[in-house]
């Protein structure tokens, strides 16, 4: 990593928002754009996250076309309770879910497409015992929502963040 | 805004239409959810399927009529998918813990759950 390009992907990704923004590529905007992209993650050095080490991308593309789905497929789901189940038929439940991941970074990942999914909410992660809580809309079997995010979720971003062979 | 739209091929109009449609339906569904769910934490899921499915179909119905109209493709909404996809969770999970520990605080503490940590009784309003 070099000096004055603390976080390479961070500044490929300005870069590539600020061609976004602009919608161009001409030789003005590409210049501009690489300059900001050096000079935003030099100024907020300081609260970088410590070295990210993202691997296997197969996995990761895997896991995007995978969550894609799920979230379209509980939009259904959820669009039809809604409009269709009576409102004292609704099973909605916590739930807790025992976590093997310990990387922050794919915790917040997991945050995120569990979040983004419809019919399941992050409460909290206890911090001690790694217990994730969640919420669940329509609980039939808390034990498949459990298997789900294990190795649906869970395993890949072992994978990816933490670089553990299965 | 309609010399624009004659301009458009018929088989781009088609898919934008039903996107369009598709997302406007989900997000009247999203909203209906929001004024019907009996209590808090049933509401907090229905605004989830009006910002993913939702906001999806209308950004890809924006993405086919700009590239469309402007014979160029246009794909700056990627961001804005992008930026829902960081902020959205962010947002339902601080909503969702300050309602649990409001709940929590003020008693209403649901003891039937077998587990080392306690979750509020979802009470019907």
């Amino acid at each position: 990593m070099m000096r004055w390009l603390p976080a390479p992907r961070l500044s490929l990704a300005l870069l590539v928002i600020w061609l976004l923004v602009n919608q161009s590529i001409d030789p003005g905007n590409v210049i501009l754009g690489a300059v900001l992209a050096i000079v935003i993650p030099n100024w907020f050095r300081a609260i970088l996250p410590v070295d990210v080490t993202i691997r296997r991308p197969l996995v990761i593309a895997h896991l995007i076309a995978g969550s894609l789905v799920e979230i379209i497929r509980s939009c259904f789901n959820v669009s039809m309770l809604i409009l269709f189940t009576r409102r004292d038929r609704l099973n909605s439940q916590f739930i807790t879910v025992p976590l093997d991941l310990r990387s922050p970074s794919g915790l917040a990942v997991l945050s995120c497409i569990i979040n983004t999914t419809p019919g399941t909410v992050w409460v909290e992660l206890l911090p001690d015992t790694y217990d994730l809580a969640l919420h669940v809309f329509d609980l039939h079997d808390e034990q498949w929502w459990i298997d789900t995010i294990k190795t649906r979720y869970e395993q890949p971003l072992i994978e990816i963040f933490e670089g553990v062979k299965t | 805004m309609t010399d624009a739209i004659e301009t458009l091929p018929l088989w781009l109009s088609i898919p934008v239409v039903l996107f369009l449609v598709c997302g406007g339906i989900i997000v009247f569904i999203g909203g209906l959810g929001l004024l019907r769910l009996p209590n808090f934490y049933q509401r907090i899921h229905a605004p989830a399927i009006a910002i993913t499915f939702g906001a999806g179909s209308i950004l890809i119905a924006s993405m086919l009529y700009f590239s469309g109209v402007e014979s160029r493709p246009v794909i700056h909404e990627l961001l804005i998918t992008v930026f829902v996809f960081l902020t959205a969770p962010v947002t339902s999970m601080l909503i969702m813990r300050a309602a649990v520990y409001r709940d929590l605080q003020s008693g209403k503490v649901d003891y039937a759950k077998p587990s080392s940590q306690r979750f509020p009784v979802e009470a019907d309003e």
